[in-house]
């Protein structure tokens, strides 16, 4: 098991607090809690190590499409990076509801 | 739409199976809440309360928010109700310290409110292996909690299990569903003490071969311990079945005498057992309803 921090550009808060997914093969938890703008925070605990560079090209590439303001703490049990970034966007959509 | 119960070995009912909407596809979350009258349900202890194992991380593994045990409050066709489920996806149902005491909370806060002037029903949604071998003793201690939460509530409310899915109920939560006032299974649900591989790991591929589904479902299935009397309904995994099945237990109320209190019944049926030579699994049900508990034996 790993833990990882991120920090992105972000300057959209969401309008409320979301939760989604599990903590189950191949998927992830993904808790996110709406901050200021300025920055985007992400903790990652990761059941895989290793897999540093990838979760940052992943998280970047969300993270410059939608500039999300939030705390993000996903709890990841061997996500896909395609899992991932539809876990990250299911949150955003959710937030909206 | 209100699906019909399977037959127990009749033709599948193909038409309503397509119709279904499955109990088991839904998560955790979202079975607690299909049950509840809609609009009433209000999650305690959530994924933002942050309640989680404190055990997991130092053991390398990736803790859940909610620790696998999803707690809602609501009304069950108007009446006051709590609904535990246990979310299967995460350490396959795995029962520790955090998610134990979860569960006995709920049910002994049911249990207060009932004597407080709101009988309150508990639902148990029990897809679960037992308790979580990284929290070992806290588990095997928290279901004890449980177990001991659900007699106290059972005497005044109904406690209704339903196990749903493949995975099943075994281990220490299966004494927990043993206790319940009325057990709700699907045909694919499974239920037993002890899980096939545990079996067959402790006592051999001969004793019991893990990898023999129609073996495992004719003991541990469903249909089995229906006919068997160890569960009491056999519904289809269907959103509607489900919730009518619920409310119609809820309805029955409290039972005159538990299964669990019928001892003299259950150590006939031991009795009726030769382990040297024992029935198929198609043949216990005609076996156990001859076995009469022995004079004296009786309540």
């Amino acid at each position: 098991m790993q833990t990882l921090n991120f920090e992105f550009p972000a300057d959209r808060p969401p309008p409320r607090r979301a939760h989604v997914g599990v903590v189950g093969s191949g998927d992830l938890e993904i808790l996110m809690t709406p901050e200021p703008p300025g920055t985007a925070r992400v903790r990652v605990r990761t059941s895989v190590d290793g897999f540093d560079t990838v979760w940052r090209t992943v998280l970047e590439r969300f993270f410059a499409r939608h500039r999300v303001a939030a705390a993000f703490e996903l709890n990841d049990f061997g996500a896909t990076p395609g899992v991932v970034t539809l876990r990250l966007r299911q949150a955003v959509e959710e937030s909206r509801r | 739409m209100t699906s019909p119960p399977p037959a127990a070995d009749g033709p599948t009912d193909w038409t309503a199976i397509l119709a279904r909407t499955g109990f088991i596809e839904l998560d955790a979350r979202a079975r607690a809440t299909a049950l509840l009258d809609d609009g009433t349900a209000r999650e305690l202890c959530g994924p933002f309360d942050r309640i989680e194992s404190p055990w997991l991380e130092p053991q390398g593994v990736v803790p859940q928010s909610d620790d696998g045990v999803i707690v809602v409050k609501g009304r069950l066709d108007g009446r006051p109700a709590v609904v535990i489920a246990i979310e299967q996806a995460f350490q396959g149902g795995g029962i520790g310290e955090v998610s134990g005491v979860k569960i006995a909370a709920a049910l002994s806060l049911a249990a207060r409110d009932s004597r407080d002037g709101t009988p309150t029903v508990a639902v148990l949604l029990l897809e679960t292996g037992g308790v979580r071998l990284q929290e070992a003793n806290l588990g095997l201690a928290t279901v004890a909690e449980v177990c001991s939460a659900l007699l106290e509530l059972r005497a005044l409310q109904p406690v209704i299990g339903v196990i749903a899915g493949t995975l099943g109920c075994f281990g220490g939560m299966s004494i927990a569903a043993g206790l319940c006032s009325t057990l709700i299974i699907t045909a694919e649900g499974r239920l037993g003490l002890d899980g096939p591989q545990v079996i067959e790991s402790e006592a051999g591929v001969a004793e019991f071969d893990a990898s023999d589904h129609t073996l495992i479902w004719s003991i541990d299935g469903g249909a089995q311990r229906t006919r068997t009397g160890l569960a009491d309904v056999l519904v289809l995994d269907d959103v509607t079945a489900m919730r009518s099945a619920v409310i119609e237990a809820m309805e029955r109320g409290v039972p005159g005498e538990h299964r669990s209190r019928r001892i003299g019944e259950l150590r006939a049926r031991l009795e009726a057992v030769d382990p040297t030579d024992p029935p198929a699994p198609a043949d216990l049900a005609a076996v156990w309803a001859h076995a009469v508990p022995r004079e004296g034996d009786r309540p």
